[in-house]
């Protein structure tokens, strides 16, 4: 068994010989994307697993070992891994949690350290764990992030983007019922077995990969009118979690809704814009601030390579970062960079401008940044886009889903109530102008069935 | 075309309407569902069924409790904002904004332009079921509320964030003899500000206002309190004959576009649904028989005091007094603790005739056979009943408390009291109180909780409570504050739990809730081994055994659990040993007179509510004081630092050593401005500016502002922010600067030097939200200043292009602004140290109060250094001390600077035998959520004890007072055990 080593502060390392015994657990956030992460790490020689479980056992374990006033992703992150460890299918001595930690100012930088606060509580300080970040924070001899690991990682999270963004827009349209997630299935199982045997990750061949991939998407057939589009922006565990947001997205497919539900890519640069634009701000390092603009713009590239596979196909497209960042003005300044940050805004903008107003947007109740960037917009919004239709949603374990899917169905209501003055209007007028900078497909129309 | 039903099931009742072709109104009902939805919907639909039967009618259903029902039964369902703006476009055309209560809900819909919706969120009293609760509290029904609300002389500011907040500041003026009148249109004021502050989020209230309803329809008072607050006239302030069903009204307007059916095959659908059941989240039962049962009866019935008889007894005896929030216990013990007399009522708001009434009736019992030779009174109408009935002595509730459990076990290790209003849990170590813990203000599930939630079903508590006790599957519920925990119990009614189920659910949450939220217990070795249960809410079995089983362990109940705080009151007096009792005989009762009347004191910039009670011969009292200058006295001035530095920077206005003659800059005096206007007054001046502070912080400035606070649940301090910009833009200054900043300075002290989100980047958000801003010119730009030479670089070229201002001329500014801030930094090191010096020469023990620099706002503290240090403390901040420690590594990610400070205070007052810390932590504060844990890990660790207090928009000083003295109590307790083994 592997010897426990703490560092000079005390805290516990995940040691070399731990990475051969020990089983790294991950909570999880977006199962495509940290999916196939997962997968990325078994190559590196990890053994890793996400978490997909759910269920009120989770969140009681949050309340438990938590401070109940931290916010809800730290309860339901916490909660997953302190409940699968006590869970008896694992040897608690023989595994490992793996966080991310980004290091803002925000609340989430804490998670850490409140995942070791509630493993002792819960007297589990022999568990190690292991933080995810690319701030250089607490290094373990076990885990490191290599450059070309994290090349990798990119690619991964590109394809979880490309293969989230087209599914959600073949989802509410298919004709046979599953065939979206069968495909998504088959889709990663093929971009995994080429990853274990060192494909798909390098620029070249993920231009390739991404032509298949929405050639896929794009085979799915499709009927019936265009939905109603629903946009998703929030913090971010809550944004995508399933387990954080009552299952938003299928709720709004049930509704009859489109969810459009913009990707992780832009926050990656968002985060690494961040140091960039601080030296600007209050000084700093050239150098620094060279290198990030140089992981800026690798990003970016495959960003772009991603929007124009996805134009190709014929899929709606999201804007590339810099239009993100060119819709805040007016907004938010660019140091508005904790938890979302001015992002968030921007994605808000830039749904409106791609032809969805209607748009729900997430947080843990009590979010400190989205006081700001979430809620503290809406009303600017509202000014600039008179049609503009977006409900604020707060997610604890207090909050009732009958509540939440109350105020949803309001905005839906409100949704089909705009899109029929909004027809009667252009019926009236002719073609509006708005938002002709985007493809602003509506529906399966835009492809043969 | 066919007839139109719409069906409104809201939370608390159904509303069906029946239209015909010419939207004229043909039936319409009103009705409590008493969470029975589908079955009243049925039964209503059924009673008209004769009048309809055979048509062809569409129906719609609408409501928050309707979509489960619409579901169930596959009958098409609308929203019902939705609904009712249908029905308000139909008959008020040239409406601008219509505001609807509902039973739980709150909402206001604008129209004029684009349709805008607002509801309530997840966090929010103010709505119908707030008002039940808050009648339920002052013992009356809702009708006569309404009554007493008209006849009010003033309005005392109550909470209106939710029911909770509002209960701990209405408890407290009752208690002090507040007259009922105010206090009700008091409430009514809070379901109006509530319904202002949390649901315009900056868009204002004006034009043609729709008042739509329950609450509005019946309540006059209530109506009134919005006319008056949004200064309508009565062309403007419309109130619809059937404003308490409009949603039905719209959802049957809405039903045109809906599936035609015969009235009976509808009714059919609604039938058959009720017997369709959903699954529910449920949990063990807490007994699974009678035997079970009956031995864990036999076992807390085994603690019972010895037996004394009133009628036979004659020696001493002693009495105690335990004036609580909702309720008023007595005893009357003999020397070794036998009861001879208890009394347990609800006080109905007034403890004082209470406590006659009963004082009466003990005197006659006792004739000359027994007599009092002491009398002690504790909880919150302490003070009043003291004064009141002359007792000997008044003891905090704590320590009242821990005597009483004492007295049944003596190695008691833990005590937990679940009363009425609060709850109080602490741990002994040593034979002395060790930490505290009180319910914030936000999760008291106390007993009153499940008085109420008895009342709206219907039940009295005790039988509600035992129809938990043999639930086969109760609810899960949540452990959540009480208006999350109507929404649970909401969505568990819509799918069909029964109210056994619920009874049971609601007795394992207030456990949940006591444990996970107030404890905090991660186990039950965590609270101790002999743990003591009290407080009458642990009579009920339900809420015992559910206590017993969250911790896997027995604890004891004695019988007398309800009056522990009156049997340990009644031990003190014992304790006191006097010869004579102060108390007021018989012949002094007669003439007992008391009357209450509200004033306010406008001796100082708190403007306390005051109440000054009358008693005969002119004794008087007067509560609700801070400080003693109304009482006639001088204020004692304790050295303070939060006065000091509060003085200091209130002064940083005007011109200083400029000229001002590049015009007036604004200033808002709220959030970092607390620390960096020494920076920025001296910058600002040197180059010739005025400075212009906003005023001072005060709830009128709030209110000032309130209309464009976009989230309700921002701390306090940050909403203060939007009166303050208004008020600058008001004294018409050239521009305001409010710059941004996410970094703070760096002291070294830490893992970083972030500010919070919050104070970070408020000036975007009123920039985006106050509508006055666009008037002047706001300057938020993002500035650090932590890296000066950058800074200077930056900020020269900044004031170039704003003001041309050459650069050189900045950057002396700046570099004279870095020393100026040096200065303030000093002077506040040095005087916290003169004030250490006084309080060790003259033998006082010291508070370390540790917050933000923002928390001595008095607007923001309340003036809760005022009452500690009139408890003979020397108060310093945590700024002074911060410095004398240096970096060390924390458990939790140590990365914002104001944060920081607190940690290395608290290292140091470890260090110290004289200081004890306060944490001040305002509501809503996310950043505290980390901090506390932490704070009271390096108290505890370094010996120290933990005291935390909440603040809110609402001053609840009683609150305050009780933890200050349990504070003063422990440290003294400490003190004689110290002193204990050496004497």
């Amino acid at each position: 068994m592997a010897e426990l080593v703490y560092d000079k502060n005390g805290r516990l390392l995940f040691t070399e010989e731990m990475k051969k015994e020990y089983t790294l657990l991950m909570p999880q956030m977006l199962p495509v994307h940290f999916g196939m992460m997962a997968r990325l790490l078994e190559n590196e020689g990890y053994k890793v697993e996400t978490l997909n479980t759910s269920g009120k056992s989770i969140v009681d374990a949050g309340q438990k070992y938590v401070h109940n006033d931290t916010c809800y992703p730290a309860l339901l992150v916490i909660g997953q891994l302190i409940d699968a460890v006590q869970s008896g299918k694992y040897d608690p001595h023989k595994v490992a949690l793996l966080i991310t930690q980004t290091g803002g100012g925000c609340r989430a930088s804490n998670y850490i350290h409140l995942l070791r606060k509630a493993l002792k509580k819960a007297g589990l300080e022999f568990v190690p764990v292991v933080s995810v970040n690319l701030s250089g924070l607490e290094k373990n001899p076990g885990f490191k992030l290599t450059l070309p690991f994290i090349r990798k990682a990119v690619f991964a999270m590109m394809y979880g983007d490309i293969i989230v963004q087209t599914s959600n827009q073949v989802r509410p349209y298919e004709v046979e019922p599953g065939q979206t997630d069968r495909t998504i299935q088959q889709v990663e199982d093929r971009l995994l077995d080429g990853m274990k045997q060192g494909k798909g990750l390098s620029y070249k061949q993920m231009c390739e990969n991404f032509k298949w991939i929405v050639q896929a998407f794009k085979d799915i057939p499709v009927q019936g009118e265009p939905k109603v589009r629903v946009g998703v922006v929030g913090e971010i565990y809550i944004k995508y979690s399933p387990l954080g947001n009552n299952n938003l997205e299928q709720f709004l497919l049930s509704e009859g809704a489109e969810p459009v539900v913009p990707g992780l890519t832009d926050f990656i640069i968002f985060k690494i814009y961040n140091r960039d634009v601080d030296v600007d701000l209050y000084g700093g390092l050239w150098l620094k601030q060279k290198l990030c603009r140089i992981g800026e713009d690798y990003v970016k590239k495959c960003q772009r390579a991603m929007i124009a596979a996805m134009e190709a196909g014929g899929f709606r497209a999201p804007g590339t970062f810099d239009d993100l960042h060119r819709l805040i003005k007016g907004y938010l300044g660019d140091g508005n960079k904790m938890g979302e940050g001015w992002l968030l805004t921007a994605e808000m903008l830039e749904l409106i401008h791609s032809g969805t107003p209607n748009i729900v947007c997430t947080q843990p109740f009590g979010c400190l940044p989205n006081h700001i960037v979430g809620k503290g917009m809406i009303r600017k919004l509202k000014d600039d886009y008179p049609w503009s239709n977006v409900v604020a949603i707060d997610y604890d374990p207090g909050a009732t889903k009958i509540n939440q899917e109350n105020r949803i169905k309001l905005m839906l209501a409100n949704a089909r109530a705009l899109a029929k003055d909004e027809a009667a209007r252009e019926a009236a007028a002719g073609h509006t102008g708005e938002g002709e900078k985007i493809p602003t497909f509506a529906g399966p129309s835009h492809r043969s069935v | 075309m066919s007839l139109r039903i719409g069906i409104d099931i809201g939370s608390t009742t159904v509303k069906v309407v029946v239209l015909d072709e010419q939207n004229k109104l043909l039936f319409r009902s009103y009705e409590r569902h008493y969470s029975k939805t589908r079955e009243r919907a049925c039964e209503t639909l059924r009673s008209i069924e004769d009048r309809f039967r055979g048509q062809d009618v569409k129906l719609v259903i609408t409501g928050s409790a309707g979509l489960g029902v619409a579901k169930a039964s596959g009958i098409d369902f609308v929203q019902e904002v939705y609904a009712t703006a249908a029905a308000v476009r139909e008959y008020y055309p040239d409406t601008d904004a219509v505001i609807e209560l509902g039973g739980e809900d709150a909402k206001i819909i604008f129209f004029g332009g684009a349709l805008e919706e607002r509801m309530n969120g997840s966090c929010a009293g103010g709505t119908g079921a707030f008002i039940d609760q808050m009648a339920t509290l002052m013992n009356v029904d809702v009708g006569e509320l309404d009554k007493l609300s008209l006849k009010h002389e003033k309005i005392y500011p109550i909470a209106s964030r939710c029911g909770v907040f509002a209960k701990s500041d209405i408890q407290p003026i009752l208690n002090q003899g507040g007259r009922k009148e105010d206090v009700a249109a008091s409430i009514f004021q809070a379901v109006v500000d509530q319904t202002v502050a949390g649901l315009t989020q900056g868009r204002e209230l004006k034009g043609k206002i729709v008042f739509l309803g329950g609450p509005l329809h019946f309540l006059y008072g209530l109506r009134e309190r919005f006319v008056e607050t949004l200064h309508l006239d009565g062309e403007h302030a419309i109130f619809p004959e059937d404003g308490d069903c409009f949603a039905g009204i719209g959802a049957a307007l809405c039903a045109g576009e809906y599936k035609v059916r015969p009235f009976e095959e509808f009714l059919k659908l609604l039938e058959e649904s009720v017997d369709a059941k959903t699954t529910v989240d449920t949990m063990p039962p807490l007994f699974t028989d009678k035997e079970d049962y009956a031995a864990f009866l036999s076992r807390h019935n085994a603690k019972h005091p010895p037996k004394a008889d009133i009628a036979a007894y004659s020696g001493p005896a002693w009495l105690g007094i335990d004036a609580g929030s909702t309720t008023t216990k007595m005893t009357l013990i003999t020397a070794d603790g036998g009861l001879l007399y208890t009394y347990y009522h609800s006080n109905q708001g007034n403890p004082v005739a209470i406590v006659l009434e009963q004082l009466k009736e003990i005197y006659k019992l006792c004739g000359s056979r027994i007599e009092i030779k002491g009398a002690a009174v504790t909880g919150y109408g302490e003070d009043l009943i003291k004064n009141a009935f002359g007792c000997d002595l008044g003891l905090v509730e704590t320590v009242a408390h821990y005597k009483a459990a004492a007295h049944y076990d003596p190695d008691v290790d833990f005590i937990i009291d679940i009363g009425g209003q609060d709850m109080k849990c602490f741990k002994i170590r040593n034979g002395a109180v060790d930490s505290i813990m009180l319910n914030e203000a936000c999760s008291s599930g106390c007993g009153s909780f499940i008085e109420t939630f008895a009342k709206a079903l219907g039940y009295d508590i005790a039988s509600f409570s035992k129809l938990g006790l043999f639930s086969p599957h109760p609810v899960n519920l949540g452990s959540r504050c009480t208006v999350f925990m109507n929404s649970s119990v909401k969505q568990a009614q819509k799918d069909g739990a029964s109210v056994e189920d619920i009874s049971a659910g609601l007795s394992i949450s207030i456990v949940k809730n006591a444990v996970y939220k107030v404890i905090r217990a991660a186990s039950a070795d965590d609270l101790g081994r002999h743990i003591v249960v009290q407080g009458g809410t642990f009579l009920n079995d339900a809420v015992l055994r559910a206590f017993e089983q969250e911790l896997g362990r027995d604890v004891t109940r004695p019988t007398i659990a309800g009056l522990m705080g009156a049997f340990g009151a009644a031990l003190s007096a014992r304790d006191l040993h006097l010869e004579k009792s102060a108390l007021l005989d018989a012949a002094a009762l007669e003439r007992f007179t008391h009357s209450a009347k509200p004033v306010t004191c406008n001796l100082c910039t708190n403007h306390c509510s005051l109440t000054v009670n009358q008693f005969d011969g002119g004794r008087r009292f007067i509560s609700g004081n801070r400080c003693s200058r109304p009482l006639g006295k001088e204020k004692v001035e304790m050295p303070d630092l939060m006065h000091f530095k509060y003085k200091k920077l209130r002064a940083m206005e005007g011109m200083g050593e400029g000229d001002g003659s590049r015009g007036k800059i604004g200033i808002p005096f709220g959030l970092n401005m607390y620390e960096n206007l020494p920076f920025w007054y001296t910058f600002f001046t040197k180059l010739n500016f005025e400075v212009v502070l906003s005023p001072e912080s005060s709830r009128k400035l709030y209110l000032k502002g309130q209309r464009t606070i976009p989230s309700d649940t921002v701390c306090y301090p940050a909403k203060l922010l939007h009166g303050h910009v208004e008020a600058l833009v008001e004294a018409g200054v050239d521009a305001i600067w409010y710059p941004c900043m996410s970094y703070n300075n760096d002291e070294g002290i830490g893992d970083n030097h972030y500010n919070c989100p919050v104070v970070a980047y408020y000036p975007e958000l009123l920039a985006a939200n106050v509508p006055d801003l666009k008037q002047t010119r706001f300057l938020d730009p993002y500035v650090g200043l932590w890296r000066h030479k950058d800074f200077i670089k930056r900020i020269s070229a900044l004031m170039e292009r704003e003001f041309s201002i050459p650069k050189k001329e900045t950057r002396a500014a700046a570099r004279a602004a870095y020393e100026a801030y040096e200065v303030y930094v000093d002077v506040v090191r040095e005087t916290g140290k003169e004030y250490i010096q006084y309080a060790r020469t003259h033998d006082l023990p010291i508070i370390v109060m540790c917050g933000r620099p923002y928390h001595i706002d008095p607007e923001i503290d309340h003036g809760i250094n005022d009452l500690v240090t009139s408890f003979g403390f020397v108060l310093v901040t945590e700024d002074a001390l911060s410095y004398l420690e240096g970096y060390a590594p924390r458990k939790v990610l140590n990365q914002w600077t104001f944060q920081s400070r607190m940690y290395n205070a608290a290292r140091y007052v470890c260090t110290q035998d004289d200081m004890q810390v306060i944490q001040l932590v305002s509501f809503g504060c996310g950043t505290d959520a980390i901090t506390t844990d932490e704070m009271r890990d390096i108290l505890e660790d370094g010996g120290k004890l933990y005291t935390q207090l909440k603040i809110d928009d609402i001053s609840n000083l009683g609150a305050v007072k009780i933890r200050v003295r349990s504070l003063i109590a422990a440290i003294e307790a400490r003190k004689a055990q110290d002193k204990g083994p050496t004497a």
